[in-house]
């Protein structure tokens, strides 16, 4: 237990609705447009926290408890997120299956409150938001079950192990040596991941988030009827998953584990918002897919990672 | 150990004097019940004192039955089994005093509780039992006692279609079993267990055909792939506390079976591992797959079992490959995983039977796209549903993830060892479709079921039901719950049981115990974390809207302000892309019309996601029966001539057979 790993969830709660901003002024800066403010996130969120709200009456205690339980859910997890070597405040062999099932529980809820609504569209969004993301689940399982499977290299001096089947023993062993000599496996289960992360956070070429038509909405319709603190809460909720799905992916691709909590986190933060970057990039050049597409693209992540899986069983 | 004979007698004496009061109904009711709780609750104390000290008991009489003895044993793996089989029932028992008193006018109470007392009694005699007589005596009285109560509404056609179907279904399970309790004992001529070893066994061939017997054998009760074809037929039938004991912990016992055969056959080999993981595979994504394409809240639910039990291989699976592999943490974990889930299972399927029981009750239909908006009108029932679903989905912070964290790192423990990492990524990747598939199938059930508007006048009708059916509910949710922050202590609980798998390695067992504390104990923290924060942020928003306007409007559809019931998503068009994604396997038929014309007039879609292994594998080969027995349905002419005939022509072959 020391200072820095209770700061990577609070740079977590502090940072994370930065990550959605970048993605926008990237996208304007592609379209040539100046874009919102970087803080505009913030301002959202203080705006929607202070209004009232509006409920359909078809609805229950589940609607108004999904918010509630996607943040609590999305928070709790920051407790064994690891920031590249830096170590999370808790840390456990198999915290990576807690990890993605605490993700599966603010789905659940999600998806209820949308079916409690009695709307077709928001059936529509949540019998998709179903489909996708069984298949996500299983490509983000298998892609760090790769992960785990590697890591046998000592480590530099100073990066704490962690059990060999947690995040912090995962992350903590991906060093630039790793990268070196597991080239292949890492990079597949990085593709793997990449689109985990743009599935999950209903980015392009998934899902739109921008669309102005409820029919091929997937996550965007099944949150239309949530207003005022909830809809904040929502927002905020969502910013922070793809913050966590972005770390994952950003401790990863950067393999740089010096010892020095506070440095290599820091750079994982960098890692975070060029990924931000990144998918502000993929989403100006490239167009949704059509939804019956959309299962083949996710199915094609999950070879992927099965593939990462053979291959760190060879090497 | 006494105290669990008397347990017995009770639950038999009891049902035994329903049976004789069946013509008042009330009073047979209060015998029933009666006697089942009073008979579980004294069953329950012997059960748990085992697994807290370890020690085991035995009664051993004289029985006058060739092979047979009254042979009974009390250890941990039995006391492990009887506690949800007792506990379930006594709740199930309790359930059913105000659900079955509905039918009072129509039916015979008395011999319901006869039935249900019996099926009690013998499933606690199935574990108990240490002879191989007694087993299958006890074994079979199970099977008729559940196929009479599955038969209770036998009325209806379908109600005997099914009670067939687990009838034939049950007895080919049954006569493997015969042939694996002949075989174990060829060597010692006794059938008492503890004389059946692998060393009546010659090499490594018949422990093996042994043990394929037994996965088929039991596996037929248990419910795997592809011998599970009776069981959504049987449980959706069968009145709803009677499902709840069959899906919760019957199939248990074939589980048990299992378990209690690797015992005999000492150390196990690989493929018997690399066997179940397959098993438990199929059945895990078959289960969960079939189960999406149900229309019937309670053959959905069955489905589910088969899932579950899949679940169960995959970790027994890892733990058998574990123990022939000598790697005791994978074998310690996966074991005690799938055991766990054994229990975790016959809470929230129970409660998931009970609370699907309540809607059948309150709407009289289990048509899930008949149904809608019951949470508004049952909302006890509705929250208790919620839990199960949460539960079976292998969702923090309830049970059903703690058993699945166990299978979890007993494969992340596999993957380290070449020899098992195809095993691990089995069970990894498996678990991962099966939960996310799950939660698929589970939020199509609630939220059709219980949310949105009523698509039917009966579900606009339902109220809520009594305290006597919302009370066993409340008490299964509270174990889900209880389960789960209990995980570390369940876990030292296991350890006896454990010690009878894998024999007395003290060292090893402690070690891989040790292995999961730490683990375990961070997963009650952060569950109890997640609701703290989940209290603080509920708080939060309360302090918010404090003061502030909250309106109630209509539901945003696109403008449409009058959106009606039926233009609500449905349980089929809810699970429509994935189950056109694995048509493969699912193969739903279609019928309907299609509207036609600019002003259609009618249109129609109906769905069909048969079985199809009933269709493809089991009605062929039956049908091929059928086709030669008809056949031989000519050597029956129904002439006395013929028949003197026949037996001269018998004997004057057997005569030239002597003369050779």
């Amino acid at each position: 237990m020391n200072p820095t790993s209770f700061s990577l969830p609070l740079a977590a709660v502090v940072l994370a609705p930065l990550v959605p901003a970048v993605i926008n002024r990237t996208k304007a800066w592609f379209a040539g447009r100046q874009g919102q403010p970087l803080l505009q996130g913030y301002y959202d969120l203080a705006k929607l926290m202070g209004k009232g709200a509006v409920y359909s009456r078809t609805t229950s205690w589940v609607f108004r408890a999904g918010p509630l339980v996607s943040l609590a859910c999305v928070l709790t997890a920051l407790a064994v997120l690891p920031l590249g070597g830096a170590r999370p405040p808790l840390s456990f062999a198999g915290d990576p299956v807690l990890l993605l099932y605490l993700l599966g529980v603010a789905r659940f809820f999600t998806i209820s409150a949308a079916m409690d609504t009695g709307s077709a569209f928001e059936g529509m969004g949540a019998s998709r938001e179903a489909q996708f993301s069984a298949l996500t689940e299983f490509t983000m399982l298998v892609s760090l079950a790769a992960l785990v499977k590697l890591g046998h290299l000592p480590l530099p001096a100073g990066v704490e192990a962690g059990s060999p089947y947690s995040l912090q023993g995962i992350y903590a062993s991906l060093t630039a040596t790793m990268w070196m000599r597991y080239g292949t496996v890492l990079l597949l289960a990085a593709t793997a991941l990449m689109v985990a992360v743009l599935c999950e956070n209903s980015r392009i070429p998934v899902d739109d988030p921008t669309t102005h038509l409820e029919l091929t909405m997937i996550h965007e319709v099944m949150v239309l009827d949530h207003s005022g603190p909830d809809l904040a809460m929502i927002f905020y909720g969502a910013a922070m998953k793809l913050w966590i799905l972005c770390a994952l992916l950003a401790g990863l691709l950067i393999p740089m584990r010096s010892g020095n909590a506070w440095l290599d986190a820091g750079a994982v933060i960098g890692g975070i918002f060029l990924l931000a970057v990144a998918i502000g990039v993929i989403e100006s050049c490239l167009a949704r897919l059509r939804l019956l597409r959309v299962p083949q693209f996710l199915t094609g992540a999950g070879v992927l990672a099965i593939v990462a899986l053979l291959l760190a069983f060879w090497v | 150990m006494h105290l669990i004979l008397v347990a017995v007698v009770v639950l038999l004496c009891s049902g035994l004097f329903a049976l004789l009061w069946g013509g008042k109904p009330s009073r047979a009711n209060f015998l029933g019940v009666g006697g089942a709780l009073l008979g579980c609750l004294i069953g329950i104390v012997p059960a748990a004192m085992i697994l807290w000290t370890g020690q085991t008991e035995a009664i051993h009489w004289a029985w006058p039955v060739p092979y047979g003895s009254f042979f009974l044993y009390l250890d941990a793996l039995s006391a492990f089994f009887l506690l949800p089989i007792l506990g379930l029932s006594a709740v199930a028992a309790l359930y059913g005093s105000r659900y079955l008193f509905s039918y009072r006018d129509r039916k015979n109470l008395g011999a319901a509780w006869f039935f249900f007392n019996l099926l009690v009694a013998s499933m606690a005699l199935v574990v108990l039992a240490r002879n191989g007589v007694l087993f299958l005596l006890c074994w079979e009285a199970m099977s008729l006692a559940s196929f009479f109560l599955v038969t209770f509404e036998n009325e209806r056609e379908g109600v005997r279609q099914a009670g067939w179907t687990y009838l034939v279904a049950t007895h080919l399970g049954t006569a493997f079993l015969f042939i694996l309790f002949i075989l174990l004992s060829r060597g010692t001529g006794s059938m008492d267990f503890d004389g059946l070893t692998r060393a009546s066994l010659p090499g490594t061939t018949a422990a093996s055909l042994a043990f394929a017997l037994a996965v088929i054998g039991f596996g037929t009760k248990a419910g795997f792939v592809p011998f599970h074809v009776w069981l959504p037929e049987a449980h959706p039938a069968a009145p709803s506390h009677v499902s709840a004991v069959m899906s919760g912990v019957m199939i248990k016992t074939g589980i048990y079976g299992l378990l209690r055969t690797l015992t005999f056959l000492g150390p196990p080999e690989p493929w018997w591992g690399w066997l179940l993981i397959g098993l438990g595979l199929v059945s895990g994504v078959m289960g969960v797959l079939f189960a999406l394409a149900q229309h019937d809240l309670k053959r959905l639910l069955a489905y589910h079992s088969v899932e579950n039990i899949g679940i169960i291989g995959l970790g027994l699976g890892l733990g058998v490959l574990g123990m022939a592999l000598d790697q005791p943490v994978m074998a310690v974990l996966g074991l005690g995983g799938g055991l766990l889930h054994v229990l975790n299972h016959a809470m929230f399927k129970g409660l998931l039977f009970l609370g699907a029981g309540a809607v059948l009750h309150a709407s009289h239909t289990r048509e899930i796209d008949r149904l809608g908006g019951l949470i508004k009108r049952m909302p006890w029932t509705a929250a208790m549903f919620l839990a199960g679903s949460v539960a079976i989905c292998g969702l923090p912070p309830l049970n059903g993830f703690v058993s699945e964290f166990l299978i979890y790192v007993a494969a992340f423990k596999g993957l380290w060892s070449s020899s098992t990492t195809l095993a691990a990524v089995a069970a990894i990747g498996g678990l991962g479709v099966i939960g996310g598939l799950a939660v698929a199938c589970f939020t199509k059930a609630f939220g059709v079921v219980f949310q949105g508007e009523p698509r039917s006048a009966q579900a606009a009708q339902a109220r809520e039901v009594d305290w006597g059916l919302r009370i066993p509910m409340i008490l299964l949710a509270s174990a889900c719950l209880a389960i789960a922050f209990l995980a570390p202590q369940m876990i030292q609980l296991l350890r006896p049981v454990l010690e009878v798998m894998t024999g007395p390695s003290g060292e090893g067992l402690q070690n891989a115990i040790s292995v999961v504390m730490y683990p375990l104990r961070s997963v009650v923290l952060l569950s109890a974390l997640f609701l703290l924060v989940l209290a603080l942020l509920a708080w939060g928003r309360r302090r918010l809207l404090a003061g502030r306007p909250v309106v109630e409007g209509v539901t945003w559809d696109c403008g449409y302000a009058r959106p009606g019931a039926r233009m609500q998503y449905s349980a089929s068009s809810f699970a429509q892309p994935l189950t056109r994604m694995f048509n493969v396997i699912l193969r739903i038929r279609r019928q309907g019309q299609e509207p036609h014309g600019f002003f259609p007039q009618r249109a129609s879609l109906r769905t069909h996601g048969d079985d199809v292994f009933r269709d493809g594998f089991y009605a062929p080969i039956f049908q091929g029966i059928e086709w030669f027995m008809l056949r031989a349905h000519n050597l029956q002419q129904g002439r006395v001539q013929i028949y003197l005939l026949y037996v001269a022509v018998t004997v004057l072959v057997l005569l030239l057979w002597n003369l050779r």
